[in-house]
């Protein structure tokens, strides 16, 4: 029998949109990868120094907070240059659409800065402060009054942190996982998915600097655990794809058969997220010196599951099923 | 009836349309949509197990519709809902994110070359004038119907309670409001 024919000839060859959707490109997998580092970034040093009563004692875990500013910076310098109409940034700011969780990124990302800076502001040693107050020099007054309110408010501001940068990593994922015209995408999965990725992308970035031996540990068990959490996690997902219907198959192929497998497989699964938990596993239970190696492969697993499903997402549409 | 009930719509006809793409130049004229891009298509498809094919040729542009995600991805209210339920964009508003493209199940948005999104807008300002979009006048074979689906005696409302039709991705769940006649 000869098989069913299926032609289609499509006039529109739209830039950007034909053959197939590439609205986003590099710009967006770095802005959602750098967003949900410094969301763990912000969960992680604020739930480190709630559970121990103490804040970082090492400079390195002192900078934190103002180093997070930065890659924040970083990121939302990528979604600038994503803009099309560069010269209209400022809309995003004239208005508050409730159904836009890009609206709600804006005002997340607002919320984050003074946030992150009260949270390092809180937790420098006297020297560190000692040292700003000289570099800030007519600004000192205000940065005392600053300093004041951060140390009388420490806990409110750290579980503001944690709230705070909880709804930052959550957003990225619902960013993707709210358009539902991108079958993959169309998840609800997506938003602790992203979570999840952030809480170890940011606990493997804390690993990297000169942390206290405590400290160290601690961070090591919520890296294993949120790896673990976003296996599982991303077992839903494909799971939810599997035994969904046929748009939800058109999705599924993309990672289990399709375009994006051998990358999905080797950069996010294996090496970004089964190979770091066995690392770390292994590293806690014989306490094997910690290397770099683990972070490393981490944040490549992290940076490489933004990649691969802003790409497969943008290339699942409708008009890819039967 | 008063403005504010009107549901405009379009019902193309791919009994008749033979995919001349004059819908398709007439937009272009008449909206100055630049070079390289399109508001509207032509698609031909053909399905079915040779010798029993079956071809079918079809106009295509924004769905306008009814619960248009693309409203809703919206960060600025750029994208907004307006008279007659015609979904546009407001350029001054538009920041260039690309949600609205990304949140489209019939990829009918692009970036235009100064930054903001276009699309098909039934050519509001036509009707608005009580002209017809530009892609409906010109049609040749009279594939193209336009009007308002709240008033029982119009074109659209007539075919539609008389002939087949579908439209695109219904399972989107987006109530599109350009209708297929089959």
């Amino acid at each position: 029998m000869n098989p069913q024919l299926v032609e289609i000839t499509h006039g529109r060859t739209n830039p950007g949109i034909d053959p197939v959707l590439h609205a986003w490109g590099w710009e967006v997998p770095v802005y959602l990868f750098l967003g949900g580092l410094v969301a763990g970034v912000m969960v992680l040093l604020a739930a480190l120094e709630l559970k121990r009563r103490a804040k970082a004692t090492t400079p390195a875990g002192q900078a934190m907070p103002f180093v997070a500013i930065g890659l924040i910076s970083l990121g939302m310098g990528a979604l600038f240059l994503d803009l099309a109409h560069k010269v209209h940034v400022y809309r995003f700011y004239l208005s508050f659409e409730a159904t836009s969780p890009m609206s709600w990124g804006a005002w997340i990302l607002m919320i984050v800065y003074p946030v992150l800076l009260l949270q390092g502001l809180g937790g420098l040693s006297d020297g560190a402060r000692g040292w700003l107050r000289a570099k800030v020099g007519g600004l000192g007054t205000l940065l005392d009054r600053v300093q004041a309110f951060a140390d009388a408010k420490r806990r409110p501001i750290l579980w503001t942190s944690m709230a705070v940068g909880a709804g930052l990593g959550v957003y990225t994922g619902l960013l993707l996982g709210t358009l539902s015209a991108r079958l993959l995408w169309n998840s609800a999965v997506m938003g602790p998915l992203f979570l999840a990725s952030g809480v170890s992308t940011g606990a493997a970035l804390l690993l990297c600097v000169k942390l206290d031996h405590e400290a160290h540990h601690t961070l090591v068990r919520w890296d294993t655990l949120a790896i673990g959490v976003e296996l599982a996690l991303l077992a839903v997902l494909l799971l939810g794809l599997v035994t969904g219907g046929s748009a939800q198959q058109v999705a599924a192929d993309t990672l289990l058969g399709g375009r994006y497998t051998p990358y999905f497989w080797s950069l996010v699964v294996v090496g970004g997220l089964a190979v770091p938990l066995v690392l770390n596993v292994v590293e806690m239970r014989r306490g094997l010196r910690p290397t770099l190696l683990t972070p490393a492969l981490v944040l490549i697993g992290g940076f490489a599951l933004r990649t691969l499903v802003v790409a497969a997402g943008q290339y699942t549409s409708f008009g890819l099923m039967p | 009836m008063s403005k504010t009930s009107r549901r405009y719509a379009m019902v193309m006809d791919t009994k008749k349309c033979v995919g001349c793409n004059a819908c398709v130049l007439a937009c272009k004229a008449e909206n100055n949509v630049p070079e390289g891009f399109c508001r509207d298509w032509i698609v031909e498809e053909v399905r079915g197990t040779f010798p029993k094919l079956q071809a079918e040729i079809r106009s295509e542009r924004c769905n306008h519709c009814g619960d248009p995600p693309c409203v809703d991805a919206c960060p600025t209210g750029a994208s907004h809902i307006a008279e007659g339920g015609v979904v546009l964009v407001t350029h001054d508003k538009c920041t260039g994110c690309k949600a609205c493209i990304a949140s489209c199940p019939y990829d009918a948005r692009f970036v235009h070359p100064e930054g903001y999104v276009d699309k098909c807008t039934f050519c509001l300002h036509r009707v608005q004038k009580g002209q017809l979009p530009a892609c409906v006048t010109v049609c040749p074979t009279r594939s193209l119907h336009f009007g308002d689906l709240n008033d029982p005696d119009s074109d659209v409302s007539r075919l539609l309670a008389t002939r087949k039709w579908k439209v695109q991705h219904p399972e989107a769940g987006t109530d599109p409001h350009v209708f297929f006649l089959v």
